[in-house]
């Protein structure tokens, strides 16, 4: 039994890979908090997708792939915050189109290469056993500073997703707090991508929150609760994944929707949805 | 808890404000004297609630100004508070009816600062006096449309305001409720509160309040009920759709239309 749990460690690729699904599973759970209460999971998908062109710019000019999708996603999601802004057409419109776009782009770019499809399913899947050392510090630096701007801004945060007038009248940037949070969202998904890929970004988001968000009734609590989901998912995943060698972002994901089933059988909160 | 100390006096010059073409509030002046209790009368679509978000700063006036304590706008960052209609509050969020009133708090602290032992007690002070500190650590998904209405009256209660103002406080709450804002508002009027409240019952206006504005998108009348309720410009106000019978005001609200929002 101690065997079976200590096993993978023995690669240290496999150590690596790891300690990288542990962050990303809860650095996306805190973040996906923020998405599943302001309803912006279709927004976290689309950055995602959006990335792409980005990751295959870097990949064809032989650059830091996660540096790529970095520069990519501030772009899309200060983009799509423009958009938005504009009101002249629909948010949700407005990121289809961009997000559509992107990921046409990249696909493009990708299929210029050689090694194609194997190159292509690992960006959209993830390949949690190719994580370099530079890819593991780069995510838990990331992993930390996003922690902290969520601490640091814990009450704003909370402010303007609960109350956006009561945020109005405080003279609150909300503003400043919107784009801020689009770029915590889009620093997430790249740093996802290794683990999950752009496929699945989206879903370690909005699972682990919404599962968290059905057995809680604080926003701490939601939190916590929705972090320890995403590790368990990360790791119990990253298992299933070794033992019977499946992709290890698809494992997760499962992992992860299994846990909301469950959530969402047992939940004290259901039947309280939808009554406003 | 403090009682307040300074005094507000609301002065509206000459307001145009509207959302996208033609203006909702068409030169619009009043002022009110600090401590006064208003009504804000008008029919659907009269501009009550625009009025009421250019007044905490959520509508940027297109001309004219608004001055609390002879200040523009802005300059006081919680000295108004606001209780909007309770259908722009997401009531799925995870959060407890104290730690809402607490929000209220938020405007008095720094960036980074958690609120503290005072802040929870003042919160609880603002719960009881609505008569719901029973219902602290419960979730606001579970509250009736009454309670949920105490609750934000207890968060302005908490947030210690010099001007308070609420849209149609009284539309869809029960009885009680209604008591109990109606007691909250004249408990504050003793204080020195000055208060803003919309409604739709010109009785409870006529009955309730010593002054009453009567708006359709310009200003009608301003003044004690009397002066406002008469007969003219209640035509102008409502056109046909006010009955006045026996001093019971009856206003048709059959198909009106959409106020924007």
């Amino acid at each position: 039994m101690i065997e079976f749990i200590t096993s993978p460690f023995t690669y240290s690729f496999m150590q690596r890979g790891f300690l990288a699904a542990l962050l990303v599973g809860v650095l996306c759970s805190v973040v996906g908090v923020y998405i599943v209460l302001r309803g912006m999971a279709f927004l976290g998908d689309a950055l995602a997708h959006a990335i792409l062109p980005g990751v295959a710019i870097a990949y064809l000019l032989g650059g830091n792939l996660i540096l790529g999708a970095f520069v990519a996603s501030i772009a899309v999601a200060i983009g799509i915050g423009f958009f938005s802004n504009e009101g002249t057409i629909k948010e949700d419109t407005a990121i289809g189109i961009l997000f559509s776009a992107a990921f046409a782009l990249g696909v493009a770019l990708i299929s210029s290469i050689r090694t194609y499809a194997v190159d292509l399913s690992h960006i959209l899947f993830g390949n949690v056993l190719g994580v370099s050392e530079k890819d593991l510090i780069f995510t838990a630096v990331l992993t930390v500073i996003i922690l902290i701007i969520v601490a640091v801004n814990y009450k704003q945060f909370m402010v303007i997703s609960f109350d956006p007038i009561l945020a109005t009248m405080m003279r609150l940037p909300v503003q400043f707090l919107r784009y801020l949070m689009l770029v915590m969202l889009g620093l997430t998904v790249v740093v996802s991508i290794q683990t999950v890929g752009v496929g699945l970004a989206a879903a370690m988001l909005v699972t682990p929150a919404a599962s968290a968000y059905l057995l809680t009734s604080r926003l701490p609590s939601m939190m916590i609760v929705s972090a320890i989901i995403g590790a368990i998912s990360s790791l119990v995943g990253l298992y299933i994944s070794y033992y019977i060698n499946i992709a290890s972002g698809s494992a997760i994901v499962l992992t992860a929707t299994l846990i909301f089933m469950l959530a969402f059988a047992f939940s004290p909160r259901r039947g309280k949805i939808g009554h406003a | 808890m403090k009682t307040v100390t300074e005094l507000a006096h609301l002065e509206v010059e000459n307001i145009e404000a509207g959302y996208n073409g033609e203006s909702v509030l068409k030169k619009i002046s009043f002022s009110v004297p600090a401590g006064q209790s208003l009504a804000v009368v008008g029919p659907n679509g009269a501009g009550k609630s625009t009025l009421f978000k250019v007044l905490v700063g959520l509508l940027p006036i297109r001309s004219g100004t608004v001055q609390i304590h002879g200040k523009p706008l802005g300059y006081h960052i919680d000295c108004v508070a606001y209780v909007p209609q309770r259908e722009v509050i997401d009531w799925r969020f995870p959060v407890t009816v104290l730690d809402v009133v607490v929000m209220g708090r938020f405007g008095k602290l720094k960036w980074l600062q958690r609120p503290g032992k005072t802040d929870f007690e003042i919160a609880l002070h603002s719960l009881e006096q609505m008569g719901i500190a029973d219902l602290a650590k419960n979730s606001i998904a579970d509250l009736s449309g009454g309670q949920q209405q105490r609750v934000f009256l207890a968060r302005a209660l908490a947030q210690n305001p010099h001007i308070l103002l609420l849209d149609e406080p009284f539309t869809g709450v029960d009885a009680s409720t209604q008591e109990t804002t109606m007691n909250l508002l004249e408990d504050l009027h003793h204080k020195g509160v000055t208060s803003m409240v919309s409604t739709h019952d010109l009785n409870m206006a006529a009955t309730r309040f010593s002054q009453v504005l009567l708006i359709n998108r310009k200003l009608i009348a301003y003044g004690s009920p009397e002066e406002v309720f008469t007969p003219e410009n209640l035509q102008i106000g409502f056109g046909g759709q006010v009955l006045a019978m026996h001093g019971v005001m009856v206003v048709d609200e059959c198909c009106p239309p959409d106020e924007p929002r």
